[in-house]
């Protein structure tokens, strides 16, 4: 058999979905939400049991005075990054970076003002299972956001420095799914803490 | 930037074209020397790496029980101390279901799965290499402690309250956890690894009817992890964070749940015995049949049986937990399950019969541990039906009965079929056969050994023994079948030690083996023995699931000719064919990592942080985790040569 | 081509072999105090009969499976090693997909016919057929069991430790309390295991159908001396049973001469752990040793309760029990022989 080419092109490279980074990130989506799935199996488990009234959640319910507008500035955001993937979609570098550097940043935001929440608990960390329970697990979703906050500047710098076009941006479409992902796990870690014992969980 | 620039139709070319192995070997060869040997992702070498290391935490964990049965070979002896026995046992258990169950299937799988899928390498050599090195920090990490006089001493189950700091106030808990945690990062990368390989990575025409049960046996194993290493590595760090931070998951007093660590503890640990099963048994639905001169009987319903067990796995975890007081309710529902599940496993055991049966059996040693592993399967499959009868298991359960269990699942269906595993590809890895002869003396001493040590304890058990215990009084019973125990243990021991003999004879005196000893039909024995670092010159095509067979078995509906004599060259580089997951139809040349540093600088940055958060030594956890950060960065630096970046240029 | 060697002797010997060694141990082993083969009560029965049933047919599948294992390698001759790359003729059968379907069907039935057994007997074990007659609280300590027995009449609650005594012929009703780690309390020839787990109350029930002894033991690791954490049932006849009880209620007789010297040295060094009713010593700490000499074993099961064995008890606690919570105590010889023979008046 001599050589000869196949009909067929096939692309070359980390394709959009066709990327195997993103094969992977979805695995480790499934992973990281299990954990935060055990995290929140950890709340339901501890806060059926007996407990004193007034104990669980420790001081009633959590305010939702920072939490909700906290919560806003995280899904806007997603927004944000899908915003910037919208547009190198259509090879519109600028705007790619005006929007991961605009999800940084309120990204960081809502660090902040997650720390001033945790600041004005009326418990600590080894108060009780409950502040253990609020601490470990906004504090691990903390963390998630922390490191999605430095994937998203990795992302801003290398958008700058014109790494991407309309064709090449898989690290783009991965590092949005991972920055969704913990967008909505919060909206579960949220609505564990703060909308169930509003709904009787208590 | 038009997509066409992005784009290229790949050269097919014979598989023996001139130059074109030299040009591949150039591409893909390990750099000689230290650095080179550190920084090879070649599944290969990673797989080998596996198994050595595997080995070697067998040989310990073997060894810890060694002494422990000797501790209990009669009443009221005094060879340890409660405390050095309780440190062996928890190490014994930590070590063969840690280090070495899950990695040895992991190490065989690494180095099979391109060769048997048609690829060049794993979906992600480079993640592949960190989850080796992570495994090596992790049990260095583990062993160090132990050798310190730290090592974990509640069991492997580590269960509450006995763990907390009050009634554990040494490290010993807290080096188990941190460990643990680090070694479930091994694990999943592995797992993500797998699942991604599966889906993508197939030669092209391999379908998900064609193939091998290695694989189905890995990627549901890999699937499974996924979503159950999560809980037991939140559960040892909720510990660490009572331990260590004053929180109040399981302390009683505060209102923490002792149960809590023992739902979270075995919604993983049940999916895991499946895990560091299901791939041997996948070894076994590959390799017995070639020694049956046929193919596997029923291919279908045992991949479709693996998946069940798999997915069953999830839903009988409190059957750990069934002395617990939990209402019957909701235990009843779980011994159904737990009795059910049997179910997926007769599948296969019929279909290992029945391929024996109608089949020509060649009396290799392969063969002599393929076809015995079925008996032992059978019997630690009833000893597990028997523990699922719930009240039944309100008698058996924490007495030696379970644990004759555990070691017929494990030694039967781990060990075993490892073992014939080694015979069966041991000429793959290294180019010769192992001898057989002595093959035999193996076998046998392993087989003798093992049930003479373990067949035992289900009557010690029956006679109410109870588990982890440091030593018994005389007149319970119980002293014949320990010293018969204790024997037969030793004469294991020497069964492996026959097996680690030929081994290492054979590397330089087996016989020169060539690509296809057995005459068997899967891609990896269309490759050279061993295969070259590129795999295969060309990338195969497939037709059937016994490519080397078509034309001497009966055709398939659907079948069609495979080719390894020609296909795509894809030699512009380090270059595999990525492929749709249902049937395998190209669609990407995936551009593949050369070799990299940065896994096992990362390893050993996660290490650092692990270390300064059980030594109190904060400043190491902060460089560690800071240095975790950097190494990662620069690992995903979009690089053009992978195709990340704008770069329009076929590389 | 060669036959099979020598797999076919080795293994028609083996079987025999096997079946010689594992009986010999077992037939010695029948006496064995903690077997739960043969049951002792209501709560026992239907369960040994279905421990029974289960096993006979695990040993009844490793059989035929075995069986089939041995016909299927050897209903042909074989094949011998062959020079490697030899090709070997495949087989010329086809099909055997019946044997999945055979297998799984047959095996899919029994394990059914086992879930229904399974929830029957357990229908019938969960609670008595008639309210239990007495209810005892069993506290699982490190590493010895607290036991009280519970009353509607405050002056009829009493405290003792690792011996329970129950009545023939009704069911008795236990509630099971984690007292430091978790333990698990059983006593096999009359129920299955429960565990005792802090923070939450666990409940079982037990009958014996006649009076004897019966071994218990704890069976959930909990720390160091987890092998030395027995416990022993005793079931006596009603009428027997209301006079232990009584007598368990009273205080011991007062005691004097050189007893006292010893009672005195007791409450100093021992008081703080241990109690004996109507006496200074009250500690709470370990067990209660009001009636100590009348229980068949001391330290949890763990050594007969003769004069020898109390005095190795207690002038060497860690030499019987290392890592016990029961420390030596600061005496000469004289002084520990005066408290042994203090204890031996708490009948």
């Amino acid at each position: 058999m001599s050589s000869s080419a196949i009909s067929t092109k096939l692309p070359v490279g980390a394709i959009d979905t066709r990327a195997t980074g993103w094969w992977a990130m979805i695995f480790v989506v499934f992973t990281e939400g299990s954990l935060f799935a055990y995290l929140l199996f950890s709340y339901y488990y501890l806060a059926v049991q007996p407990h004193l009234p007034g104990t669980f959640p420790q001081g009633g319910t959590p305010s939702l005075t920072l939490a909700l507008p906290d919560t806003i500035i995280l899904l806007l955001s997603s927004v944000a990054v899908a915003w910037a993937q919208f547009h190198i979609e259509r090879n519109d570098k600028r705007y790619l970076v005006w929007g991961l550097g605009i999800a940084a940043i309120l990204g960081m935001i809502f660090v902040v003002i997650q720390y001033f929440e945790w600041s004005g608990k009326p418990f600590t960390l080894a108060s009780s299972p409950y502040s253990s329970l609020y601490f470990t697990v906004t504090g691990f979703h903390m963390a998630h956001v922390v490191v999605g906050v430095c994937m998203l500047w990795a992302l801003f710098a290398w958008s700058a420095m014109g790494y991407f076009n309309r064709i090449r941006y898989a690290h783009i479409h991965i590092g949005a799914l991972y920055w969704h992902f913990v967008d909505a796990v919060w909206l579960f870690v949220f609505f564990t803490f703060y909308i169930t014992p509003l709904l009787g969980l208590k | 930037m038009s997509i066409a620039e992005y784009e290229r139709a790949p050269v097919v070319a014979p598989a023996d074209q001139q130059g074109l192995a030299a040009r591949l070997l150039r591409i893909w060869k390990t750099e000689p020397g230290i650095g080179g040997w550190i920084a090879t992702t070649d599944h290969k070498e990673i797989g080998l790496r596996y198994i050595v290391t595997a080995f070697a935490f067998l040989i310990a964990g073997g060894v810890e029980a060694l002494i422990f049965r000797l501790q209990l070979a009669g009443p009221n002896l005094h060879l340890l101390t409660p405390e050095q026995y309780d440190q062996l046992f928890t190490t014994h258990g930590m070590t063969m279901i840690f280090l070495y169950a899950g990695p040895i299937l992991s190490g065989f799988s690494n180095y099979l799965w391109p060769l048997i899928l048609g690829a060049r390498d794993m979906a992600l050599p480079r993640l592949n290499a960190l989850s080796y090195w992570i495994y090596l920090c992790a049990g260095i990490f583990l062993y160090a402690a132990f050798a310190c006089g730290f090592g974990p001493n509640d069991g492997w189950f580590n269960y509450v309250p006995y763990a907390a700091r009050a009634y554990n106030g040494g490290p010993n808990i807290d080096f188990y956890a941190l460990g643990i945690i680090l070694l479930g990062m091994s694990t999943t990368v592995g797992s993500i690894n797998f699942v991604v390989t599966f889906l993508r990575l197939r030669a092209p025409g391999m379908s998900l009817n064609r193939i091998p049960i290695l694989a189905w046996g890995t990627v549901t194993a890999s699937a499974a992890n996924i979503f159950a290493i999560p809980a037991v590595s939140l559960a040892f760090f909720l510990l660490w964070m009572d331990r260590n931070a004053g929180t109040h998951f399981f302390d009683v007093p505060a209102g923490g749940q002792p149960l809590l660590w023992q739902h979270l503890f075995w919604m993983f640990g049940h999916p895991w015995v499946y895990a560091i099963v299901l791939p041997a048994m996948g070894m076994v639905s590959d390799g017995l049949p070639v020694f049956c001169r046929r193919p596997l009987v029923g291919y279908t319903a045992v991949a479709l049986g693996t998946v069940a067990t798999m997915v069953l796995g999830f839903g009988v975890w409190v059957h750990h937990m069934f002395a617990t007081g939990l209402p019957n309710v909701s235990l009843s529902f779980f011994s159904a399950a737990s009795i059910i599940i049997a179910v997926p496993s007769a599948v296969a055991v019929f279909a290992w019969i029945a391929t024996i049966w109608t089949g020509r059996p060649v009396f290799t040693t392969a063969f002599l541990f393929f076809a015995s592993f079925i008996v032992l399967f059978t019997i630690g499959g009833v000893s597990g039906f028997m523990t699922g009868s719930l009240p039944v298991d309100w008698q058996l359960t924490d007495t030696y009965f379970v644990v004759a269990h555990i070691h017929y699942v494990l030694i039967g269906i781990n060990v075993f079929p490892v073992a014939g595993a080694i015979y069966f590809w041991f000429p793959k890895f290294t180019g010769r056969l192992l001898d057989e002869r002595l093959g035999r003396w193996n076998f046998w001493t392993m087989f003798v050994g093992f049930n003479l040590g373990f067949f035992p304890m289900h009557i010690s058990g029956l006679l109410g023994m109870p588990r982890r215990v440091y030593t018994y009084a005389d007149g319970m019973g119980w002293d014949w079948l320990n010293l018969i125990t204790t024997f037969g243990s030793f004469v294991f021991a020497v069964g492996v030690l026959l097996l680690i003999i030929n081994v290492v004879s054979s590397l330089r005196r087996g016989a020169i083996a060539g690509p296809n000893p057995w005459d068997a039909p899967t891609l990896e024995w269309s490759v050279s023995s061993p295969p070259p670092p590129y795999n295969f010159a060309v990338i195969p095509t497939v037709g059937s699931r016994h490519p080397l067979w078509e034309g001497r078995v009966p055709p398939q509906e659907g079948d069609s000719k495979s080719h390894v004599e020609g296909g795509m060259a894809l030699d512009h580089g380090r270059e595999t064919v990525g492929t749709t997951p249902l049937d395998a139809e190209p669609r990407i040349i995936l551009k593949m990592p050369t070799d990299s540093y940065a896994p096992v600088l990362l390893s050993l940055a996660l290490t650092a942080f692990f270390a300064g958060l059980g030594l109190h030594i904060w400043w190491l956890a902060i460089v560690g985790i800071v240095g975790a950060g950097l190494d990662i960065l620069g690992w995903l630096w979009p690089e053009a040569s992978l195709g990340e970046t704008a770069e329009p240029a076929n590389v | 081509m060669r036959q099979s060697g020598p797999i076919k002797p080795v293994s028609r010997a083996a079987f025999p072999a096997g079946l010689v060694l594992i009986l010999i141990p077992c037939g010695s082993a029948w006496a064995a105090p903690l077997n739960y083969l043969l049951g002792h009560g209501d709560k026992a029965y239907p369960v040994v009969a279905l421990t029974w049933g289960v096993l006979l047919i695990s040993i009844a599948v490793i059989a035929i499976i075995s069986l089939l294992v041995a016909g299927a390698i050897w209903r042909r001759p074989g094949i011998g090693v062959q020079a490697p790359g030899t090709r070997v003729e495949l087989s010329d059968r086809e099909g055997g997909a019946i044997w999945i379907w055979v297998g799984v069907g047959i095996s899919s039935v029994v394990l059914l016919a086992s879930v229904v057994w399974t929830m029957r007997v357990l229908a019938d074990v969960t609670s008595p057929s008639t309210p239990a007659a007495l209810t005892i609280e069993v506290t699982g300590r490190q590493w010895w069991w607290q036991v009280r027995y519970l009353s509607n009449d405050p002056a009829r609650i009493f405290t003792t430790a690792n011996e329970i005594h129950i009545p023939t012929g009704v069911p008795v009703a236990f509630r099971l309390i984690g007292g430091d780690v978790i333990h698990s309390f059983w006593v096999p020839a009359l129920s299955g295991k429960t565990d005792t787990i802090p923070g939450q109350i666990n409940e079982t029930w037990m009958e014996a159908a006649k009076p004897g002894t019966y071994r218990g033991q704890c069976t959930e690791y909990c720390g160091i001396e987890h092998a030395h954490m027995g416990l022993v049932v005793v079931a006596q006849a009603p009428a027997q049973f209301r006079a232990w009880y009584d007598h368990q209620l009273q205080s011991p007789a007062p005691v004097a001469g050189a007893q006292a010297q010893g009672q005195a040295d007791f409450n100093m060094h021992c008081g703080s752990c241990h109690a004996v009713r109507g006496t200074e010593a009250a500690g709470v700490l370990g067990p209660d040793l009001s009636h100590l000499m009348s229980r068949k074993t001391i330290a949890a099961a763990t050594l007969a309760n003769t004069p020898d064995n109390l005095t190795r008890w207690i002038s060497d606690p860690q030499g019987v029990k290392p890592g016990a919570l029961m420390q030596r105590p600061e005496l000469s010889a004289p002084e520990l022989a005066g408290i042994r023979t203090y204890l031996e008046t708490l009948n």
